[in-house]
C-alpha cells in the first residue's frame, strides 16, 4: 500500500443477517478496490447493487464478513482506531431530516467536535470555518427545521468538516433532494474537492452527477462491474443498459445518430461537447 | 365537456396574523378535465403542495372556491369525506404512512372506511394491487417485510383501491432508481389507459413530467407561471430554465445547437425526436 491511498477494500465479502429459512446472499462478493487520496470517486448502481453497502465499510459502519477494509493503513476491524477511522471519514446519510440533532445550526455543527473533546476555541474556529465552506454562515444561528433540504444537508456536511476529516462519503446524499438543492450539495462537494483537498467518495443512481468526478465505480450484483473515466464509463452504453442504469442522453444521441451513419464521439459527454461535436458533423463548425 | 376539477382564484396563508405569515399560494387558477394527464412542475416552495392539498379539502381556501363535479366541495362541510374518496391523494414518500400488519389490510384500508362489503373490498384489494405489479403472495406478508420500491406499491394500490375518480401523485418517483422510476411510471400510464382516470402528477423532473402527461402547469413563486402541452411549454425552455427549473438535457442540447446558428426547434425534449429533426437537417444539407 502506498501512502496516497485513501480507502482500500480487499476481498471484502459482507453478508446481512438472512431471513428465516433463507440462505444468505452476499451484499457484495470479494470486492477489492482502492480509493486515492484527493480524488473525487462516484459510485453508480440500481438498488440492490451493493453500493451503499461499500460505502457503510468505508468508516465501520458495517465491518466484513470477509476480507479487510483499511483507512489510510487502519484495519475497520481493529476497535481501538474506531474513533480514529470516523475520525478520518466522515458519512453523509440520504434523509436530511435524520441527521440533526441540535435546535440552532452552529451547534448542530459543533457536535463532532465537541464530543471529540476539541477545545472550545478551537471548536469556534472549526464551526465558523465549516459553515462558510458550505456556504451557509449566515444561518449560524438560525432553526434547522425551517431550512429546506439542500440547506439541511449542507448543515450535515459542514457537521463533518468540523471534524476536519480527509474523506467524506455521500451514501445517496441528494436522492430527497430537489434539482436545486441537489445542484447546492455538487457544487459544494466539488468545492471541497478542488480547494480543500478532502477525497470524496459519491454514492448516487444520477449519471448526470457522476460527471463531475475524476472516477466511476459501478456497482452490480455486490461485484465492480466498471471502473473509469466519466468518460470511458459512459461510452458504454450498452453495457450500463444492461446494468439497469441509463447513459446520460447526450451520448445516448450520439450513439443512436452513429447507428444511422454519423460518426461521432461518445466520449462528448456534456451538452455543449455534444453540439459542437453535432455541429462539426453537420459541417458547421 | 365539464371540468371535473376547477380552482378558482385560490388563495391560502399560513400562520395569518403573526409574524410568519405567508401565503404559498396566491390567486391560482387551475382547470382538470376528466381523463385528463395533467403535470404540475415548480420548485420547492412554488405551492405545488399546498395547491394539491385542496384538491381533495386537506386544506381549506383562505380565499377561492374548488369545485369537484361543478359543486364547491367546502359547500357543505360534512361532505368533505367524499371529495376525499373520490380525489385519492398519493404523498411524498408515502412508504412512512403504511401501518397495518399485512399488505392485504394496509390496502384495504381506505375501500373499509367507505363502507364496502367485504367481496367488494378483496376485488378492489386485488385490483389495485395488480395495477402497482404487487404479485399475490405478497399480500399476507407485513409491509415491513418489503423493499421500499415494493412499500411505495402498497401505499399507491391503498389509495388506487378507492377507486378515486381524480388520483394525485406527489413525487411518486423520489429517491428510487432509474428503474424503479421507469416500473412505477409505467404501471401509472397503465392505469391511465386502462381506468381512462383522470391522473396529476407533481414532479420537480422535466423529463418525468414531459414523457407522460398531455399538459404541464408550471407554478412559480405561489402563483401560476406556464401553461400548455409539453411541446408549448419547452419551447420556451430558456424561461424555464432561467426560473431554475431541470430542463430536459435533450431540449438544452438543442438549446445549444441553436446558439451555434443550427436551425432546429427547441420544444424537443425525447432522444428520438432530436435524432429525427438532426437526420433531416444532415439529409437537407447533402441536397443542398
Amino acid at each position: 500500500m502506498t501512502m496516497a491511498t485513501m480507502i482500500e477494500t480487499k476481498d471484502l465479502t459482507f453478508y446481512y443477517p438472512a431471513e428465516e429459512g433463507r440462505a444468505a446472499t452476499p451484499a457484495l462478493r470479494e470486492v477489492t478496490v482502492s480509493v486515492e487520496k484527493g480524488s473525487f470517486v462516484a459510485v453508480l448502481g440500481h438498488n440492490g447493487s451493493g453500493k451503499s453497502t461499500l460505502a457503510k465499510h468505508m468508516n465501520a459502519v458495517l465491518l466484513p464478513s470477509n476480507g479487510k477494509v483499511y483507512v489510510e493503513g487502519c484495519d475497520t476491524c481493529d476497535e481501538k482506531l474506531l474513533l480514529e477511522i470516523r475520525r478520518r471519514v466522515g458519512m453523509v446519510f440520504q434523509n436530511p431530516d435524520n441527521q440533526i440533532v441540535a435546535n440552532v445550526v452552529e451547534e448542530d455543527v459543533a457536535f463532532a467536535p465537541e464530543n471529540l473533546g476539541v477545545p472550545t476555541a478551537e471548536i469556534r474556529r472549526r464551526v465558523d470555518e465549516a459553515l462558510a465552506a458550505v456556504g451557509m454562515s449566515e444561518y449560524a444561528v438560525h432553526a434547522p427545521h425551517l431550512l429546506s433540504g439542500g440547506q439541511k444537508q449542507r448543515i450535515a456536511i459542514a457537521g463533518v468538516i468540523a471534524m476536519e476529516p480527509e474523506c467524506i462519503v455521500l451514501d445517496e446524499a441528494t436522492a430527497m433532494l430537489d434539482p436545486v438543492g441537489r445542484r447546492e450539495v455538487l457544487s459544494t462537494i466539488g468545492k471541497l474537492n478542488r480547494e480543500l483537498g478532502i477525497t470524496v467518495v459519491l454514492i448516487t443512481h444520477h449519471m448526470n452527477e457522476a460527471q463531475q468526478a475524476d472516477r466511476v465505480i459501478v456497482m452490480n450484483d455486490g461485484c465492480v462491474a466498471m471502473d473509469g473515466t466519466p468518460r470511458e464509463i459512459f461510452a458504454r452504453v450498452e453495457e450500463l443498459r444492461q446494468l439497469g442504469l441509463a447513459a446520460p442522453h447526450t451520448v445516448e444521441l450520439m450513439e443512436e445518430l452513429n447507428r444511422e451513419g454519423m460518426a461521432l464521439p461518445l466520449d462528448a459527454i456534456t451538452v455543449e461537447e455534444c453540439a459542437d461535436a453535432i455541429c462539426r458533423e453537420l459541417g458547421m463548425a | 365537456m365539464e371540468p371535473i376539477l376547477r380552482v378558482e382564484n385560490l388563495t391560502h396563508t399560513y400562520s395569518a396574523g403573526t409574524p410568519f405569515e405567508r401565503s404559498a399560494v396566491q390567486e391560482m387558477e387551475l382547470t382538470v378535465m376528466p381523463g385528463e394527464f395533467l403535470g404540475i412542475i415548480g420548485h420547492t416552495g412554488s405551492g405545488k403542495s399546498t395547491l394539491i392539498q385542496h384538491l381533495n379539502g386537506l386544506l381549506k381556501p383562505t380565499e377561492g372556491t374548488v369545485y369537484l363535479d361543478g359543486q364547491d366541495i367546502w359547500a357543505d362541510a360534512k361532505n368533505i369525506r367524499q371529495v376525499r374518496f373520490q380525489v385519492g391523494l398519493v404523498f411524498q414518500y408515502p412508504e412512512y404512512q403504511l401501518f397495518e400488519d399485512t399488505v392485504y389490510k394496509d390496502i384495504a384500508f381506505g375501500p373499509k372506511n367507505m363502507g364496502l362489503d367485504k367481496d367488494e373490498i378483496d376485488r378492489r384489494v386485488r385490483q389495485a394491487a395488480a395495477f402497482v405489479g404487487l404479485r399475490e403472495e405478497l399480500l399476507e406478508k407485513s409491509p415491513f417485510e418489503l423493499s421500499g420500491g415494493q412499500k411505495r406499491r402498497v401505499a399507491i394500490a391503498g389509495v388506487i383501491a378507492m377507486e378515486p375518480k381524480v388520483l394525485i401523485l406527489d413525487e411518486p418517483t423520489a429517491g428510487l432508481d432509474p428503474r424503479g422510476r421507469e416500473n412505477i411510471l409505467r404501471q401509472i400510464r397503465q392505469y391511465h389507459k386502462e381506468k381512462g382516470n383522470t391522473v396529476i402528477l407533481v414532479s420537480h423532473s422535466m423529463e418525468e413530467i414531459a414523457q407522460n402527461v398531455d399538459r404541464i402547469v408550471v407554478l412559480k413563486g405561489a402563483r401560476n407561471y406556464m401553461e400548455g402541452t409539453p411541446r408549448q411549454v419547452f419551447s420556451r425552455a430558456e424561461e424555464l430554465e432561467a426560473i431554475g427549473l431541470d430542463v430536459p438535457q435533450v431540449t438544452r442540447i438543442a438549446m445549444a445547437l441553436r446558439r451555434r446558428g443550427v436551425d432546429i426547434d427547441t420544444a424537443v425534449y425525447t432522444v428520438e425526436e432530436l435524432k429525427e429533426a438532426l437526420l433531416r437537417l444532415k439529409g437537407g444539407g447533402a441536397d443542398a
